[in-house]
């Protein structure tokens, strides 16, 4: 067959796809896997910032270990995501979804931990200073000057780890797990080309929809502070 | 049921030209998309210095394709370019851009704007001011971008194994089928070993290549 004619059939295959009603109802429709990706990857993320958050200010405040702490997340970078996804689902009780939550927090930790760390130790130290000058110190100094001035840093940590997050997710269909990478995986079962084409690009709409979203979220709620002079994702980014 | 130990290095022993085939693949994979993103990065880390116009536009734009899940990128590749690896290759690229670009401004932007005078005085013109005095200056920041992104390729590498291209990634699959523990560990150990070394070589490359960083600590 004619390759051009076959990428042409593809895409009129995958609008069509896009366009059946079918496609958009039931356990297996596009809402209810949209639902299970937001799910899975919200769970995730809150779980990651609720371990990686209190760490990450403690360390900051007293200054310490935040060295080690961002170098065991750097050489985390190397560990493929897809084999510590791929050897959870080994373990018969971890395939599926609990499997996928558990590996996508150790994903997200990273940049949640080194982005607030980061953000905390560089508050300017004539400011603290004053602060404690003023007679803050302990938690009230951490929460009433270092955690605000932190701010937004620590809000592109959960925005990168949130992308990334919604990007491995698409992963986890290959281990049992619900959400739209399930058209991906189902599709290369069912040798169905428009299903995983279809598939791949929700999977990239919801990934862009979240990094753009959080953003405006994160320009909301840090006035008066700019976002970093160069946009993207924060160095400790591990990618899914 | 059989054993299905974690690791074994019988099974290491027994596959060895196996896995020396896909990590020959996983180590080409890796070299050409980062070789082929710095010299895309570069340029546009240039431009984007050069002309302020185009900076926002560059730096969204790699930032977008950032962005897009390795998973779907593959799949939407392989299904124009078939199961060649060149649409993995051009996905590895376009990831590694965005962290290659980034460190580029960074270090052109750290350039001080005396030394760019004092180049200007002696009568360097653009091209030289740059070749000569710009990136020379901007180089550690170019390495250190160039280290992350070997690292983060190797790792991503894998998820090509979906579409037929994933170097070690196509052990750690097949362990999906099977379920065998021992192989997609001694895959995961490789592709972290590969990334050690390559690390590694990369830090050495950079002392060589900008001595008088050594003193600082980074």
């Amino acid at each position: 067959m004619d390759p051009a004619a076959g990428d042409v059939n593809t895409l009129i295959g995958t609008w069509g796809w896009l366009t059946t009603a079918a496609h958009y109802r039931g356990t297996t429709g596009v809402p209810n896997r949209l639902l299970e990706h937001i799910l899975i990857s919200g769970v995730s993320v809150l779980l990651a910032a609720l371990i990686a958050l209190p760490l990450a200010l403690w360390l900051g405040h007293i200054g310490r270990g935040g060295g080690l702490a961002i170098n065991i997340s750097n050489a985390g970078r190397a560990i493929p995501t897809f084999a510590i996804l791929v050897l959870l689902a080994t373990v018969p009780s971890l395939f599926g979804n609990a499997g996928t939550v558990i590996a996508l927090v150790v994903f997200a930790i990273p940049p949640i931990l080194t982005n607030a760390y980061v953000g905390i130790r560089g508050v300017d130290p004539d400011v603290k200073e004053a602060a404690t000058g003023m007679g803050m110190q302990g938690a009230q100094l951490l929460r009433r000057v270092e955690l605000p001035l932190a701010m937004p840093l620590i809000a592109a940590g959960l925005r990168t780890a949130a992308v990334q997050v919604v990007a491995t997710a698409t992963l986890a269909a290959y281990i049992g797990a619900g959400g739209l990478g399930r058209y991906i995986a189902d599709g290369f079962g069912l040798q169905d080309q428009p299903m995983i084409l279809a598939g791949s690009i929700l999977v990239a709409l919801l990934a862009l929809v979240t990094e753009l979203g959080l953003g405006r979220l994160e320009t909301r709620l840090t006035p008066g502070r700019r976002r970093g002079p160069i946009p993207g994702p924060a160095p400790a980014q591990i990618r899914g | 049921m059989a054993a299905n130990p974690w690791f074994s290095w019988t099974y290491v022993s027994q596959h060895g030209s196996e896995l020396l085939s896909a990590t020959r693949q996983h180590v080409a994979l890796t070299f050409w998309a980062v070789l082929v993103a710095t010299l895309i990065a570069l340029p546009l880390a240039v431009a984007a210095r050069r002309w302020r116009w185009t900076r926002t536009p560059i730096l969204t734009t790699v930032g977008i394709i950032y962005t897009i899940p390795s998973l779907a990128l593959f799949v939407m590749l392989q299904a124009y370019l078939g199961l060649s690896p060149l649409g993995v290759e051009i996905a590895l690229v376009g990831y590694a851009l965005v962290i290659l670009v980034r460190n580029a401004v960074i270090g052109l932007d750290g350039v001080p704007e005396e030394v760019r005078e004092a180049a200007r005085g002696m009568g360097f013109g653009p091209a030289r001011l740059l070749l000569r005095v710009e990136l020379p200056l901007a180089l550690p920041s170019i390495l250190a971008g160039v280290r992350v992104a070997t690292v983060s390729t190797i790792a991503l590498v894998t998820v090509g194994a979906v579409v037929g291209n994933g170097g070690l990634g196509g052990l750690i699959l097949e362990g999906l089928n099977s379920l065998y523990r021992a192989q997609i560990t001694a895959a995961a150990l490789g592709c972290v070993l590969l990334a050690v070394i390559a690390d590694v070589f990369l830090l050495g490359l950079q002392r060589v290549l900008t001595p008088w960083t050594r003193r600082r600590a980074t």
